[in-house]
């Protein structure tokens, strides 16, 4: 298990460089120029200058690499400084990647200050779609063509056809707008302080928890059903019966089990949708987490902040592959000595 | 019980197909399509909708962009009635003309987008399944692909782009083929992997090996025996794809980076109108439905046709 974790964890670094290097050059090549939104009384050789200040001018690869090492090198030793209070070397002169926005904040904070927002909200969701999913999903494998199966698979289809956008949409104007039971904008000041305030918290979270998770749910519940019924008929599982194990027994310990493997496969093919879905759902309901700091660092041509906001969301996207691949060798020791 | 029917119906099946004179492989395949009621069913509302979206503006001529406000100072966010079959908007434009429109432009992005991410996809999956050489590359490149952000990144191409593209082709053709070329171009990973996997079962078969034993040229191979062997998997993967790309070119629109204001998508509309939701929900309502209708019917038709096409699979 240690060597395949070290495997695993090495191929991480080829993986996040080539990523971070499209990610640049997208932003790098794009047609537009930092400086024309400067005032066109500038005369023709300062902006020169601030071009050449900037770096505008560098070749490319040597671009790259600045940038890599501000956000390799300098962003995590001011994460650190910051989190432990203490000064690490000339933490002064080194230069952080900062919005062109919001008066030159360093971005990192800003991110700092939306994640827990949207991992609050996408964790939960994902969790509930889990803790839904398997479960009708082997219901509905178990009892093939039952009436439940068959509500299920049409719900799920349903589900994983109606868009987010939609479902969000109409949340809104049935539990808001007719019944007034949930608030319909996301109140990221809220802090959760005592039992009321949790479950103001609890109330406002519903309905953005509920469109995302009711969308993986649908797609983990098919994908679900369709491995147990893979594995239903081996072999094994007639031994099992045959041996006098409990129904309940055999499909836990032995069906369950070998039918989880792929579907821990599509939960880790399923977070890139999900951190899609949350952009989506950040702003139907407002929630001021990392997409809405997207979509407004896009309207307000925020290059750093984009550059950053779309790596850390491949970095999500990736540190959580590698927890559903280490999760996916414990379920199946033999792809650990492939 | 359950078991007995399908057996049954398997029989049934079996019957069918052998009272028949010739048999043809498509024939096979819609007699097996045409028992998926759901399929059925998607394929009917499909064609409604479809045959709304090109059809309707030439018998329903009302101007999306007319403001019926000039004629009638109360005809705005009006309730379906005789008048407006679906209402009108905020500046008294009609609905029914607006979603019939917004309609066009989704389903051609839709089909458009899928056929860029098909081709990719195919030739991606049928060369690396093929040649062992360039395997590990191009499945590396697949699964790097398959890593990236994909909605972040296509906000970020579509913000970058946008500009300099409206400006050389016009906003409408411009924003058109940048939407279709960034969602084909971010979408064929799938097609790659499951061509690939098909081609490296399919050129282990003896009528592979009889064709490359009497000296068949290797793009023939390919081009001649491989890839109509693989077509089933393709055809699914084509209609889960213009699924998708409705539903990518909707999210896009939703948040404002689609086409622009005087272009209505269905994704368009429901950003425009999300506002007005208490005052007049049908605004959001109509175009939320025939978008999911339309992804709904298309869902129905790709899970009958994978089992249509892969009666192995069946169950």
């Amino acid at each position: 298990m240690g060597q395949y974790l070290i495997r695993r964890l090495l191929t991480i670094i080829p993986t996040l460089i080539a990523i971070s290097f499209v990610i640049f050059a997208v932003l790098d090549l794009a047609p537009g120029d930092p400086t024309s939104a400067l005032p066109e009384t500038i005369r023709p050789e300062i902006r020169q200058q601030i071009r050449k200040v900037m770096g505008l001018d560098e070749p490319l690869p040597v671009k790259y690499s600045l940038w890599l090492r501000q956000f390799f090198i300098n962003e995590p030793l001011a994460l650190i400084e910051k989190t432990f209070d203490i000064q690490i070397g000339d933490s002064e002169k080194r230069i952080r990647v900062t919005s062109w926005g919001s008066r030159g904040t360093p971005v990192m904070d800003m991110i700092v200050e939306r994640m827990p927002q949207t991992l609050w909200v996408v964790g939960l969701a994902y969790v509930v779609a889990i803790v839904i999913a398997i479960p009708v999903g082997v219901i509905s494998a178990i009892r093939q063509y039952s009436i439940f199966d068959q509500a299920g698979t049409f719900i799920s289809l349903i589900g994983y056809s109606i868009p987010t956008f939609f479902t969000g949409l109409l949340l809104i104007l049935l539990f808001s707008v007719k019944l007034k039971w949930f608030p319909m904008i996301y109140d990221t000041n809220l802090k959760v302080v005592d039992w009321e305030s949790f479950v103001q918290q609890l109330k406002q979270s519903i309905m953005p928890v509920a469109v995302l998770g009711f969308f993986q749910a649908a797609t983990l519940a098919r994908f679900t059903r369709s491995s147990m019924l893979d594995n239903i008929p081996m072999d094994y599982v007639r031994t099992a019966t045959a041996k006098g194990f409990r129904e309940r027994y055999v499909v836990i310990r032995h069906i369950l089990r070998n039918s989880l493997v792929p579907v821990v496969t599509l939960i880790a093919l399923g977070i890139p949708a999900i951190f899609s879905g949350a952009i989506i759902t950040e702003q139907i309901f407002r929630v001021n987490g990392l997409g809405a700091l997207l979509i407004g660092a896009i309207q307000l041509n925020d290059i750093p902040l984009v550059q950053t906001v779309t790596f850390i969301f491949a970095c999500l996207i990736v540190v959580f592959n590698l927890i559903a691949d280490i999760i996916y060798g414990v379920l199946d020791p033999r792809i650990r000595y492939n | 019980m359950a078991v007995r029917t399908q057996t049954a119906s398997a029989d049934n099946l079996a019957v069918e197909l052998s009272q028949r004179q010739y048999r043809t492989l498509w024939g096979d395949v819609w007699l097996r399509f045409r028992r998926h009621t759901l399929a059925i069913i998607g394929i009917v509302a499909l064609s409604l909708l479809g045959l709304g979206v090109v059809a309707g503006p030439l018998v329903y001529t009302v101007d999306p962009e007319y403001s019926f406000i000039v004629d009638d100072i109360d005809s705005i966010n009006q309730p379906p009635s005789w008048q407006y079959p679906l209402g009108t908007d905020d500046l008294g434009r009609d609905t029914l003309a607006r979603n019939l429109f917004g309609g066009r432009i989704s389903i051609a992005v839709g089909i458009v987008a899928m056929l860029v991410a098909i081709t990719f996809g195919t030739l991606v999956g049928i060369l690396s399944g093929y040649f062992r050489r360039l395997d590990n590359p191009f499945m590396r490149f697949t699964d790097l692909m398959l890593a990236l952000p994909s909605l972040p990144l296509l906000l970020v191409i579509i913000m970058l782009f946008r500009d300099s593209l409206k400006a050389s082709l016009g906003p409408e053709l411009g924003i058109f083929l940048l939407v279709v070329f960034v969602i084909g171009v971010l979408g064929w990973m799938p097609t790659a992997r499951v061509v690939r996997g098909a081609v490296l079962s399919i050129k282990e078969k003896e009528f592979v090996e009889a064709a490359i034993s009497v000296g068949t040229r290797e793009h023939s191979i390919l081009w001649q025996h491989i890839l109509p062997n693989v077509l089933s998997p393709i055809i699914v993967s084509a209609t889960l794809g213009v699924a998708s790309a409705i539903l990518t070119e909707s999210a896009l629109s939703f948040l404002g980076l689609g086409f622009p204001s005087n272009v209505p998508t269905w994704g368009r509309l429901l950003f425009e109108n999300k506002d007005f939701i208490t005052q007049n929900p049908w605004l959001v309502i109509w175009p939320g439905l025939f978008i999911s209708l339309t992804i709904l019917s298309i869902n129905f038709i790709g899970d009958g046709l994978r089992d249509a096409l892969d009666p192995r699979q069946r169950r």
